[in-house]
């Protein structure tokens, strides 16, 4: 499906593309913008599933998700930070976002978090809180940015991926291999935490220890996610719930899963995002939003 | 065999256990009698290392609780905790598997006899119909069964049971007790349980831990620990004393 999806995103464009008898051009339309694009687009959507699937598991709550958790947010600040203080270096940006990224996810968590544990509400109404904190101080910054500047990084804050560079991609993709690895390796803990806390750390997991490694390596993974692309929001809600479906709740199942179906997801999003009104775009994150905000919906009354 | 050597816990300052101590032998059934807030379930909580002791020393097969690693010290105390749910669609059979975490490696999958085990411990615990019904679709006795089916499936040397009983009809509530009586006896470990009920500790355990305000009170065997002046000295209630005449234990009838 992943494959299947890839090729009709790399054939579907503005400029519409035969794979035979390629014109320079259009060779040049292929292999320097589209297809850096497209896997950039599976590499971010992979990893924006794959640490939803595992934050909802470690919070025992299906709804957590990156985006309205404030961790994409977190990691936006970090990434705009870099963009107007270290306009030079490349890698600053990376690095920024998961700082930010850790941050927001830090804070979120200890509001939360009170005397009795975590519920629901507490946990949508804290991460609202912080993103809209965090939204607020990304909308001052945009002020001290000039004109030009300012659109390109509008459209980058609703997910965007049409700034997609080979480096970020080779970066991305590491990212999202090594923390897919290391979240399936936590995939039987996180099976008992979904129970409870306490419960798990009575059948022996090392609560602490999985919290600490599902935390960095899901803010890593959004981190890198969202100085690529921006906050494309709702993937890490939509993609595990509709794996879930499909395989049970097994998370040794469900995190290899979430990371195909979440690149599938996302490279499909985007060829929408760029077809719909071609030849102008419009942001993947807006198709993603216009998805997962129903089902969202949908969920919370469910619960 | 589990050593308790005089502990004592402090919640925020508050002593919730002072020098309490108890041996279980094994294949030995200890109840742990006393009324609400007297320290019962933070002793079973800080002998499985999930509430940290102030004073004193837990040990076990001669070694601290607190040398062993988390799932060292999991392999060897399963606990009954009470209830609890989740909100992800798992099974049953999923369930009872959580308790084979402690034999398996990081990446691991069940092996088979992780699936055998969790088979037997399903049809012990009269629940293999069950086995792939989802757990929040289940009521809260059938819960209750299969949360001891899983700490059954760890094969652990010590079962603690925090009121295994409270949401179950009469005929599980006997199918639970003789379920942890034989496996106390066939596979030698032991059980500490918590409960409410005077006459199912008389009929079932080998040895009575009376608790009050955080302090052994009484402990021994039933005959001797369930006295008229010990149950109105912490329940503060009035009973009447007798023999079973279908066991031979000692049966207790409160007084309203």
């Amino acid at each position: 499906m992943l494959v299947a999806a890839l090729v009709l995103a790399a054939a579907l464009g503005s400029e519409r593309l035969s794979f035979f008898d390629l014109t320079e051009q259009q060779r040049s339309i292929l292999f320097d913008i589209r297809l850096p694009r497209v896997f950039l687009g599976a590499c971010v959507g992979a990893s924006l599933a794959v640490a939803g699937a595992a934050l909802q598991s470690l919070l025992r709550n299906p709804l957590a998700e990156p985006y309205l958790l404030g961790v994409s947010n977190g990691a936006a600040l970090g990434t705009m930070l870099a963009f107007v203080f270290f306009t030079g270096f490349e890698f600053a940006r990376p690095v920024f976002a998961f700082a930010g990224a850790v941050i927001a996810t830090v804070v979120v968590y200890r509001m939360a978090k009170s005397r009795a544990g975590m519920n629901v509400e507490r946990l949508v109404l804290s991460g609202v809180i912080v993103t809209t904190f965090l939204s607020s101080i990304i909308v001052l910054l945009t002020s001290l940015l000039d004109a030009a500047k300012l659109r390109s990084f509008t459209f980058w804050l609703l997910g965007d991926l049409s700034q997609a560079t080979k480096s970020g991609f080779y970066l991305t993709l590491a990212v999202v291999v090594i923390g897919t690895i290391v979240l399936s390796s936590q995939a039987r803990a996180l099976n008992l935490m979904m129970i409870g806390e306490r419960d798990a750390f009575d059948f022996g997991v090392e609560v602490n220890r999985v919290r600490i490694v599902v935390f960095g390596a899901a803010a890593a993974l959004v981190g890198t996610a969202v100085a690529a692309s921006g906050s494309v929001g709702y993937v890490g809600l939509i993609v595990p719930h509709l794996v879930r479906l499909a395989v049970g709740s097994d998370n040794r199942l469900v995190v290899p899963f979430s990371a195909l179906a979440g690149a599938t997801f996302v490279v499909l999003a985007d060829t929408a995002a760029r077809t719909l009104i071609a030849p102008r775009e419009l942001p993947v994150g807006a198709i993603t939003a216009l998805i997962g905000a129903p089902l969202f919906i949908y969920l919370l009354r469910k619960n | 065999m589990l050593d308790i050597d005089q502990i004592s816990v402090r919640y925020d300052g508050r002593e919730v256990l002072r020098d309490v101590s108890l041996t279980v032998k094994p294949g030995q059934i200890v109840a742990l009698l006393g009324a609400n807030g007297a320290g019962k379930t933070t002793l079973i909580r800080a002998t499985n290392g999930s509430v940290e002791i102030e004073t004193g020393e837990i040990w076990m097969d001669g070694k601290t609780i607190r040398s062993l690693s988390r799932r060292e010290t999991a392999k060897k105390i399963a606990v009954v905790a009470q209830e609890n749910e989740t909100k992800f669609p798992l099974t049953v059979l999923e369930f009872v598997l959580a308790g084979r975490f402690v034999h398996g490696g990081a990446f691991g999958w069940e092996t088979d006899e992780d699936l055998r085990i969790a088979e037997s411990v399903l049809y012990e615990c009269d629940l293999t119909d069950f086995r792939d019904r989802f757990m929040n679709e289940l009521s809260g006795g059938e819960r209750q069964r299969v949360v001891l089916a899983r700490a059954l499936a760890v094969e652990a040397e010590i079962l603690l049971l925090d009121e295994p009983t409270a949401n179950i009809d009469l005929a599980h509530q006997a199918l639970m007790f003789r379920l942890v009586r034989a496996r106390c006896r066939e596979m030698n470990c032991s059980a500490i349980v918590i409960t409410h009920d005077l006459n199912l500790a008389a009929e079932f355990a080998d040895k009575i831990i009376l608790l009050k305000n955080g302090e052994v009170h009484a402990q021994g065997e039933p005959r001797e620990v369930l006295t008229s002046e010990n149950l109105q000295s912490v329940f503060a209630v009035n009973v009447l004393l007798d023999t079973n005449p279908a066991s031979g234990n000692v049966r207790v009838t409160t007084i309203y």
